[in-house]
């Protein structure tokens, strides 16, 4: 009896002990020293892991936070200035302050706008859509509409209206993290400034097709023909390829492009309704 | 003029269907569902209504309710599923005990993974040896057949010829002790014999594999080398040892292996997807039902061979690659 | 026992409607549209300006690179400008518009109907001759000629394999082609054996054209080194290594040309523009096209000239049927759907198919059930389930390692498919990225 007792404790007692050892062992061996601010970044991270900063994650982006020694051109543009204002201080550094962003559709190709002119019938894919063909409105430049950047969203701050096929961005959502930029195979959208109580303007269009070629297959195409860039008088906006551009950091939103453009290409966001021309129309509204 | 599509090639689509192949096996199936109602008469047709209409009802529900798609009723794979479990359970099973059969089939082991073409296991199998884990004396007590053709439950049950082998050279009897015992090949070739009420009739689920692969659903491929890997392994035991093992005929008649072999090996979701994949899945489930047949505690084996080799499928679509146009290159 | 290839291969419905109509030869359309860039490389520069004359068969473009062939003016009359047009996609390419007066062709044509079966040429004039031509692979890729001819250093060809296939359903301008044209094909394949320096040629015709077979065989008794080999109908035999397989026995490496075989493959309707070329001198400016649809009033066989619009044809084979829902450019298996029928025909056309509405829309796409037919129909040994699936999620150092570069796009994957999955359509985006990462690695 007792020797099967004593025999269990040594047997036991034996491999815990080996046991031991070999986790010691190991763990020496295969021991990682990390630096504690990685992290400490880490954990300041929003934890989304979508990319928008350029690197494989937010652990990823710390490491090279805390490797690079500085943040030049290290940004999340999901936290935003906050979260980067902590990581500046857990690195002892200071954050610059950067203007937020979001994500910008520069297509108005609706149904109504730009009709169908064939039927699309394969895979709901815009890149191999786009390899395929022009699209089902025939503007090589348009939105295809199938979703591609819904898909790339980890914040679910896209959707594809029914209604117009085209897809909307909802501003309170989206993080300006880019996924939707790269994934778009037409670079329709583009990440802009948010602007001061998120008031933009931009040209809603990137074709570049002469202005009667474009116009024939949607109606609010910019056709390119200047008068915008004639208008303005900040120099905000440069005309290339048929096609015109407002630069965000130029524009001061004085809206008299938005008149001007013949074709309604270029939108404003988050006005106030402008002063109606006819009375008239003001009585409608307040009935309205 | 309508609005013209633009689509990438190829522009036309051969005939087959997802639909056109479920109601093919169905059709297949027709053969061995009439001889289980000539032999076990009403309680074959009750058990398979009751199972058929259950898994339909249960996908329609779990689609519907749970995974908020459009339930695919129409495609026919869960009347396969209703068919092939009635097939698996003795005739006289009680009623409810096929249902909660059947609500696990579909509910856990096919739509949990998300339906049609996702689950790693054949729904119909996993549904069978759930009940017979559940409900082993109510699994394992066959009605005979012929007698019971009016009868629903409490009839005159027998065992399957493989349970009185295996029962028999347990007790230390030897293989000609037993053949007065054991039915003869006529009988289990047409199924007139104790089983589950699919898997009595060899001639008619053949009938029905035949069809299959006449009409390309399934290839020869795995039922081929299962069955070859039956004859061939107990062949080889019944040359070592006649009193011991009995002879590789009366392996490939008995119980569910033809009906396993043909229909329940062959489901596409479950098996692999290359052709010598198919032939591996089938010698391995070969040797695992002669294993558990000769060796194991249960009589038979064909059930658990399938499942355990479902489960390596993965690893075969993985690793198996077919041969590739110009990797063997010719001198 | 036919030979065929033996991996994979499907077999869809052959509607050869235009089989027994002689190819018509059409007058020169009013305006052409003559797209720069015609065959695979880089597009020719243009040499004719607006408001020039030109003349039928008068060089117009020229491929500058090495992978590039000439461009002529299929018609005589005036360049109205060089602008864009519309390729068979809907993305604009750019394009000589001439206005035809009259049919002017050039001196040098021989346009007699007289045999020539002579050769007098050394292997590299013969080269050089067909370049200048602007000879292209008529089966579609146009792939320039010349460049498949100049064997490279280290290589030797020994078989000429000529594709008088046509496995693609519908189209029947091979077939028509070497009904009507065969001695001048022959005369070609014997041009195109010297400029390789091969004494045997084959060529491989599918069982489903008995009548050609018959034919060729009987003016083949009159060549040295040609046989006429009879194969069985399965898609894709037409592509270039099933057809080398079917024939040789011999498998193409994976990423390698036919060359590595000792083989090079023409389509007989390059042996006939070869012909004409060297024997004729006259350039590629007009080719035989199908224009065929179940619901068209007269499927026929046209020899048109490059540049016709599409919807010329298509009103000389009866007009757009009234439910037509998809206008196909080349064969249903690889051809394109086009989105106007406004767009030229070019060297690579080989057939317009005119789809009733009820055959335009493809099957409703269901869940993959793993019935593995796709990967018994993949002629290349590909598992398209697993790209499809691979694409999808965007693993694409998985799907090189798959071989997603050794697809060459049949769609066998795509027809056989139970449950209508769109495979091709995520094959070619697999194709297309994978290639792109390869690309950028080399750099």
């Amino acid at each position: 009896m007792n020797q099967a007792v004593l025999f269990a404790v040594i047997t036991l007692g034996v491999i815990g002990i080996a046991s031991a050892a070999i986790l010691f062992i190991v763990a020496q061996k295969f021991k990682v020293i990390e630096d504690p601010r990685i992290d400490e970044v880490a954990d300041a991270l929003p934890g989304a892991n979508c990319g928008g900063c350029g690197y494989a994650g937010c652990r990823n982006f710390a490491e090279k936070i805390v490797s690079a020694g500085s943040l030049e051109n290290l940004n999340c543009p999901v936290g935003g200035s906050n979260v980067m204002k902590q990581v500046a201080a857990i690195m002892g550094l200071v954050a610059e302050e950067k203007d937020p962003m979001v994500a910008v559709l520069r297509c108005n190709g609706s149904f109504a706008h730009a009709p169908k002119k064939v039927v699309y019938d394969g895979a709901l894919n815009c890149q191999f859509a786009n390899a395929l063909y022009t699209g089902e409105s025939g503007c090589p430049n348009g939105c295809l509409g199938l979703g591609d950047c819904v898909d790339s969203c980890a914040f679910d701050a896209m959707y594809i209206d029914e209604a117009t096929g085209l897809p909307v961005i909802i501003e309170d959502k989206c993080t300006s993290c880019g996924a939707c930029v790269k994934a778009c195979p037409r670079h329709i959208i583009e990440l802009r400034k948010k602007g001061p109580k998120s008031k933009r303007i931009f040209v809603c269009c990137v074709n570049t097709e002469k202005g009667a070629v474009a116009r024939k297959n949607c109606e609010v195409a910019c056709i390119g023909c200047g008068k915008c860039v004639k208008v303005c008088n900040f120099e905000a906006i440069t005309m290339e390829n048929n096609l015109a551009y407002i630069n965000f950091e130029k524009c001061t939103l004085c809206r008299k492009c938005v008149e001007e453009c013949p074709t309604n290409a270029i939108h404003e966001l988050n006005f106030k309704p402008r002063a109606p021309k006819h009375p008239a129309d003001k009585q409608e509204e307040v009935v309205a | 003029m309508q609005l013209l599509t633009i689509s990438g090639s190829p522009h036309v689509h051969g005939d087959q269907s997802v639909k056109k192949i479920m109601w093919g096996v169905v059709v297949a199936l027709i053969p061995a569902m009439l001889v289980s109602f000539w032999y076990f008469g009403l309680g074959a047709l009750l058990s398979i209504c009751v199972a058929v209409a259950t898994c339909i009802t249960v996908e329609y529900l779990v689609a519907k309710f749970i995974l908020k798609q459009e339930p695919s009723i129409s495609d026919g794979s869960a009347i396969i599923t209703g068919i092939l479990l009635a097939f698996n359970v003795p005739s006289n099973l009680p009623w409810w005990e096929l249902v909660i059969g059947s609500v696990f089939a579909i509910a856990v082991v096919k739509m949990s993974f998300g339906g049609l073409g996702k689950n790693p296991f054949n729904p119909a199998l996993a549904g069978r040896v759930f009940m017979l884990i559940s409900f082993p004396v109510d699994m394992t007590s066959w009605p005979l057949p012929v007698q019971n053709r009016m009868v629903i439950v409490d009839a005159l049950t027998g065992p399957t010829a493989l349970g009185t082998l295996s029962e028999g050279i347990k007790n230390g009897e030897t293989v000609s002790q037993l053949a007065s015992k054991l039915p003869d090949y006529t009988h289990l070739m047409m199924g007139n014999i104790g089983g589950s009420l699919g898997e009595v009739s060899a001639i008619a689920l053949l009938i029905g594999g035949i069809y299959m692969i006449w009409r390309k659903i399934i290839s020869w491929h795995i039922p081929v080398s299962y069955l070859l890997t039956v004859f061939l392994f107990t062949g080889l035991l019944w040359l070592i040892n006649p009193e011991r093992y009995i002879d590789p005929v009366f392996h490939l008649l008995a119980g569910g292996l033809i009906l396993g072999a043909v229909f329940m090996a062959t489901d596409m979701v479950t098996s692999p997807m290359t052709t010598k994949g198919m032939l591996i899945f089938g010698l391995g489930c070969g040797l695992l039902t002669v294993l558990i047949r000769v060796w194991g505690s249960y009589p038979e084996g064909v059930s658990f061979a399938i499942l355990i080799m479902n489960a390596v499928t993965p690893l075969l679509n993985k690793y198996i690659k077919p041969v590739r146009f110009g990797e063997k290159v010719k001198a | 026992m036919l030979k065929t290839f033996k991996k994979g291969g499907v077999h869809p419905h052959e509607n050869k409607l235009s089989a027994d109509k002689q190819v018509q030869m059409l007058p020169p359309p009013l305006k052409v549209y003559i797209p720069l860039g015609q065959s695979l490389g880089a597009p020719a520069r243009p040499l004719v300006d607006k408001g020039a004359e030109v003349k039928t068969g008068q060089l117009i473009a020229k491929g500058e690179s090495f992978i590039s062939a000439n461009v002529h003016s299929s018609v005589s009359g005036k360049v109205v400008k060089i602008d864009d047009i519309t390729d068979t996609s809907g993305y604009r390419r750019k394009a000589v518009f001439i206005e035809t007066a009259g049919d002017d062709w050039i001196d040098t044509i021989d346009r007699s109907q007289t045999i020539v079966r002579e050769c007098k040429l050394s292997q590299q004039e013969i080269i050089r001759k067909i370049n200048e031509m602007g000879i292209v692979g008529l089966g579609g890729a146009t792939f320039p000629s010349h460049v498949k001819l100049s064997v490279p250093e280290g290589k030797k060809a020994q078989t000429l394999i000529i594709n008088g296939v046509e496995c693609e359903p519908y189209l029947t301008a091979d077939h028509r082609l070497m009904l009507e044209r065969g001695e001048e094909i022959l005369v070609g394949i014997t041009i195109l054996m010297k400029a390789l320096g091969v004494n045997k040629a084959v060529i491989g015709i599918e069982n489903n054209k008995p009548d050609a077979i018959a034919h060729m065989q009987k003016l083949a008794a009159d060549f040295k080194g040609i046989d006429i080999v009879a194969l069985k109908v399965k898609y894709p035999q037409g592509a270039e290594k099933q057809l080398i397989k079917a024939v040789t026995g011999r498998e193409v490496p994976s990423q390698k040309l036919p060359i590595e075989v000792g083989c090079v493959v023409n389509n007989v309707g390059t042996a006939f523009a070869v012909y004409e070329a060297v024997q004729k001198n006259k350039p590629l400016f007009e080719r035989v096209v199908t224009v065929t649809g179940k619901n068209v009033a007269s499927p026929s066989n046209f020899l048109v000239r490059i540049g016709t619009p599409v919807a010329d044809l298509i009103e000389k084979a009866g007009g757009v049927p009234e439910n037509t829902g998809k206008i196909i450019s080349g064969g249903p298996m690889m051809g394109k759907a086009l989105n106007s029928t406004e767009i030229p025909v070019v060297k690579g056309t080989s057939g317009i198919l005119l789809f009733p509405e009820s055959d335009s829309k493809r099957v409703k796409v269901q869940p993959c059930i793993r019935c593995a037919k796709c990967v018994s129909a993949c002629p290349m040994g590909l598992e398209p389930y697993l790209l499809e699936r691979e694409v999808n999620a965007a693993l694409w150092d998985e799907a090189e390692t798959d071989r997603v570069m050794d697809c060459m796009e049949c769609g066998s994957c795509q027809f056989t498919c139970p449950s209508g999955r769109p495979l091709l359509d995520y094959l070619r985006l697999g194709k297309n990225k994978v290639g792109q990462i390869i690309r950028s690695r080399t750099k």
